[in-house]
């Protein structure tokens, strides 16, 4: 293409953008809300993509329905406007952590216009223990400040010695732990070696600082048979228990999920390749599925894209504001409330408001 | 009046009666030991355990890369087959457009994200999936026909 013209490619692709950004809802970005936070902050939103387990077939053959939804994600990411600051990505870019899919991940997301910060998922750590990640995408643990607040990226897929050693191969130990429902599996954990660095890390951090933990598994217990647990959660807490104000952000559960949890709010991601029922429709073993958590609507199998999606968070002053995107189905807000002490839904919190399916299986 | 005929005939019939019920009992007992309902725990015990042989096959399907042509498993989406619901098949699915089975929906499912190729309902490894599905769902009450 000629510098100064547009091909037609490009023209379609601009308009495009421009009326898909007329689209978003961005006005949203400026509502604030009151607050419990002491610490004061510039207001600014991020964005948050998880979970897109990109499948190597064969050559250079992927499965197509899970670049998509990763690619739409990309997409509509650029369209925001403003521009959030970065973005987060919860985890699990591939599927069985092989270079391939690793190498084809960061090729999709080398397309965001903005910063990424990376969370590593068990996907992505099980075939080589991390190694390639650490190498071309990013430390597994690792913390930053970003306009007054305190961000802390945990490894929180951990897990104990003895069941890595139990497999042979690299690629059986990827296997069994890539099974979510196998009764051979192994709950995650964030470690010793990473909790006395996170203890260091957060020696200087002054109490009222907004704190913001990012992490793939949920840093609380819901469902163990599925490795909805991380196993040193209650420590990880206790940490972060001086804090007036700390959010925990994760990927690995693929649904709409908050909990409170004393000083911690909790938010979960949706993936953008498959979203995964709630423990609860599976009544052999007990769950702990925060009772707070209006679940999203039950997908239906014949949308590709239905119950996958990505967020935004808003950070203003206060308190953060998480926008779910859905992409078949109407967005949720879900934010703190200072009179209820927990996150809120801010339109179906409320059994009465809830439209049919929010509770139809 | 006296019958003594009547009386002698009656209980030469009573006789008879039981002879040939004794008979009956004799032979029919004696055949059905040998070729009617032999039900007992063991035998209880053999099909339940052919009952969960073809679970298992179906756990392994379930859970294998061979059903489709892109390595995506059914157990992806569906961990311990929840969302399946196989006890309120057979319903009408909207997008179907008519009341379908759940081994029709068991095709799509092949044949969409896994992109395969669809199982004749008779497949042993179709009624495998089937075993398996209907085994995670255990106790869950039965509501044919809700969505």
């Amino acid at each position: 293409m000629e510098e100064g013209k547009l091909s037609r490619k490009d023209f379609l692709r601009r308009t495009g953008g421009l009326l898909a950004a007329s689209i978003v809802p961005m006005s949203l970005v400026e509502i604030a809300c009151g607050g419990r936070g002491k610490g004061t902050h510039e207001k600014f939103t991020f964005a948050f993509i998880s979970d897109p387990h990109l499948t190597h077939i064969k050559g250079t053959n992927f499965v197509r329905n899970f670049d998509s939804g990763l690619n739409k994600a990309i997409e509509t990411v650029n369209l925001m406007f403003p521009r959030p600051d970065f973005v987060v990505f919860g985890g699990d870019l591939a599927q069985l952590g092989k270079r391939e899919e690793l190498d084809h991940g960061m090729e999709l997301l080398s397309k965001l216009k903005v910063p990424v910060k990376y969370v590593i998922g068990e996907h992505d750590y099980y075939l080589d223990l991390g190694n390639y990640w650490q190498d071309k995408i990013s430390k597994l643990n690792y913390s930053f400040d970003h306009k007054g607040v305190h961000f802390v990226v945990l490894n929180s897929i951990l897990t104990y010695d003895t069941w890595i050693k139990r497999w042979k191969t690299p690629e059986e130990r990827m296997n069994e732990m890539a099974r979510l429902d196998n009764p051979n599996g192994s709950p995650f954990m964030v470690g010793d070696d990473q909790i006395t660095w996170l203890k260091k890390d957060l020696e200087n951090v002054k109490s009222g600082t907004p704190l913001v933990v990012l992490s793939h598994s949920p840093l609380y217990k819901i469902y163990k048979p599925w490795n909805f647990w991380t196993d040193d959660a209650e420590t990880i807490q206790s940490i972060l228990s001086r804090f007036d104000n700390v959010t925990v952000f994760h990927g690995h559960v693929h649904q709409v999920l908050y909990n409170q949890i004393k000083n911690i709010s909790f938010y979960a991601l949706m993936s953008t390749a498959w979203p995964w029922p709630y423990p609860e429709s599976y009544t052999q073993s007990p769950n702990y599925i925060p009772k707070m958590t209006v679940f999203m609507n039950r997908q239906d199998p014949f949308h590709e894209r239905d119950g996958t999606g990505w967020a935004f968070v808003n950070m203003d002053n206060a308190r953060e504001e998480m926008h779910y995107k859905l992409w078949e189905n109407k967005d949720r807000i879900v934010k703190y409330d200072d009179s209820a002490g927990h996150p809120v839904d801010s339109e179906y919190q409320k059994p009465e408001s809830r439209i049919l399916p929010q509770t139809h299986y | 009046m006296d019958h003594p005929h009547i009386f002698r005939d009656r209980s030469k019939s009573k006789i008879l009666v039981g002879i040939s019920v004794s008979i009956f009992f004799l032979i029919f007992g004696t055949v059905s030991l040998v070729f009617g309902d032999d039900w007992d725990k063991s035998n209880e015990d053999k099909w339940n355990a052919a009952f969960m042989e073809t679970v298992a096959q179906g756990e392994k399907l379930f859970h294998g890369p061979q059903l489709g042509g892109n390595t995506v498993q059914c157990a992806m989406c569906h961990p311990n087959a929840t969302n399946t619901h196989p006890e309120t098949y057979p319903k009408f699915q909207k997008q179907i457009g008519k009341v379908s089975t759940l081994r029709e929906m068991i095709n799509w499912c092949i044949q969409n994200p896994l992109q395969g190729k669809p199982l004749a309902y008779d497949d042993p490894k179709m009624i495998a999936l089937e075993a398996y599905i209907m085994y995670e769902r255990r106790n869950s009450v039965l509501s044919p026909g809700k969505h």
